[in-house]
């Protein structure tokens, strides 16, 4: 029993790593309507701003938040300059351009600051405390309630506010929505802009559990695309369970299912999509999208 | 008192010059149509009025050229565009649509009650109203467009081809609602329309384009009257 507990929060932990990157994900597609697969990447090139602005003596919260401000412009710019340049054209194309772009920021980061592993400060305390008979780190406690915290803004964002609204009109249909008198430009921006902050503020929460390398967040990446397409592109709730479920059923399956072990344990969230797909193709919690002529 | 005043407007995509002289005007509150066969421009005059496409000539709305304005700027001004194909959103609701289209307006209680006149004016909205603008039928999605540039408050609308994929019957419905709409709210029209027979439920006047270019223009009565119109866009 505690080690199932042990198992449990273990994978709730590893899950708000992905839940975070995922979170970025669908911030992004429901406000341009992309996949952003440098999300990841941008969120390792703030971190890493981070990180020097505490060698250079900020104290830790003050380089984070130095560096989600730099990450929103840095998304707005590169949504005004690089992005817009694709986003009236074939979809794939854009999706190959942010592959690219990842590749680009992960060879930046080893260029600038080498692939060894750098030691990243943690916002919450090391030591454990003990949940029902399992080791519990307060750090683990406390990135999974920054998680839910971020997670119930950018619902609320996206459901209760006007900007949400006009950022996801803008990615449903741009025309329309300059028909409508929204700044469409200016809002895809923002869109970027708010996603690669969000991915900032996730460098940050799991750089110290993860320790800073340029490819910090690749594996991460994949449970986290595996996270969207489980809970469904549209919900910021739904990816996050998700997240959560990849997380404990990975690790679960690790010990409890013995052909899959800890060295197939990357296997689940595979085969969870393809269940997924099959069945209830829209995600969890997603919306189905009908489309009536 | 003129609203809209279009002069011998120009306009190509890439080297095919599409309008070659449009010429129209739409006073204050009136209701004009835009007639001609398929290809004769009438879509992108509407465009080119709305901005999404470039245009050379002049076109002037309250007495000052728009042409150059980018088309939510356009918007800004008063000028609502329901394009071809409905343009509504189709994985919002409808509730989210309408407020989609109260973007630029700041009065939040006159955007509640303007919803409710326009559930009123078109009940099947209303009975959908939490679904997603894409579960809906075509002539609702055609009356939900209408409603989100309604929203606007726009002094004029720009209305393309709002027949497009309907049923004869529920064509009539919808341009009939239109019409009530316009009566209720006293917004200046500009018509896009194939089957001049729905035009005239809604218009006091129309243009004819062929090729690019206005060749005739009239009242209703008037084109009615005249045998190469009804030969040609009235069906004999």
């Amino acid at each position: 029993m505690g080690q199932f507990i042990q198992l449990v929060v273990d994978g709730l932990s590893n899950g708000s790593i992905y839940a975070v990157l995922a979170l970025a994900i669908v911030l992004v597609n429901q406000a341009t309507g992309m996949i952003n697969f440098a999300q990841g990447g941008m969120a390792v090139l703030s971190a890493y701003v981070t990180w020097r602005l505490v060698e250079a003596g900020l104290p830790l919260i003050v380089a984070i938040l130095l560096a989600v401000l730099a990450s929103f412009i840095v998304g707005g710019l590169l949504e005004r300059f690089l992005m817009r340049r694709f986003e009236r054209g074939d979809p794939d194309t854009a999706v190959v351009v942010t592959i690219g772009l990842l590749t680009l920021i992960t060879g930046v980061c080893g260029w600038l600051w080498t692939y060894n592993n750098q030691q990243f400060p943690s916002l919450f305390p090391l030591h454990t405390v003990r949940i029902f008979g399992a080791a519990v780190s307060v750090r683990s406690i406390g990135t999974f309630l920054a998680i839910v915290a971020i997670m119930l803004v950018v619902q609320a964002l996206f459901l209760g506010t006007k900007l949400g609204l006009a950022l996801r009109a803008v990615a449903i249909n741009p025309e329309s929505a300059a028909f409508s008198g929204l700044p469409v430009g200016r809002l895809l921006m923002a869109g970027w802009g708010l996603a690669a902050a969000l991915g900032a503020v996730a460098g940050a929460l799991v750089a110290p559990q993860l320790t800073l390398t340029p490819g910090m967040m690749d594996t991460a990446l994949v449970y986290a695309l595996a996270a969207v397409i489980l809970g469904g592109l549209s919900s910021p709730v739904g990816v996050v369970c998700a997240a959560w479920l990849i997380g404990v059923l990975e690790n679960l399956a690790a010990v409890y299912v013995h052909f899959i072990g800890y060295d197939l344990k990357v296997a689940v969230p595979f085969i969870l999509i393809f269940v997924v797909l099959i069945v209830r193709p829209q995600g969890l919690f997603g919306r189905k999208v009908v489309v009536r002529v | 008192m003129t609203l809209l005043e279009l002069e011998s407007v120009t306009a190509s995509y890439g080297p095919v010059q599409v309008l070659d002289g449009v010429s129209l005007s739409v006073p204050e509150g009136g209701a004009v149509g835009i007639l001609g066969a398929n290809g004769a421009g009438k879509t992108t005059t509407l465009r080119a009025i709305s901005g999404t496409v470039r245009a050379g000539g002049r076109i002037l709305f309250d007495g000052s050229d728009i042409r150059g304005k980018r088309p939510d700027q356009v918007a800004a001004l008063g000028i609502a565009h329901v394009p071809e194909g409905r343009g509504t959103f189709g994985a919002l609701t409808v509730r989210e649509n309408l407020r989609v289209g109260a973007y630029l307006r700041r009065d939040r209680k006159q955007i509640e009650s303007d919803i409710d006149f326009l559930l009123e004016l078109f009940p099947n909205l209303e009975e959908r109203f939490k679904s997603n603008a894409s579960a809906l039928s075509g002539g609702e999605q055609q009356m939900l467009a209408v409603g989100r540039a309604f929203m606007a408050k726009p002094r004029l609308l720009l209305l393309d081809e709002a027949s497009l994929g309907l049923a004869p019957s529920t064509a009539k419905t919808v341009y009939d609602a239109i019409a009530e709409l316009r009566r209720e709210s006293g917004i200046a029209m500009l018509v896009v329309e194939q089957n001049a027979n729905l035009a005239f439920r809604l218009v006091d006047s129309a243009t004819v384009l062929e090729t690019g270019r206005s060749v005739l223009s009239g009242t209703s009565a008037e084109l009615r009257g005249m045998d190469e119109i009804r030969r040609a866009y009235l069906g004999g």
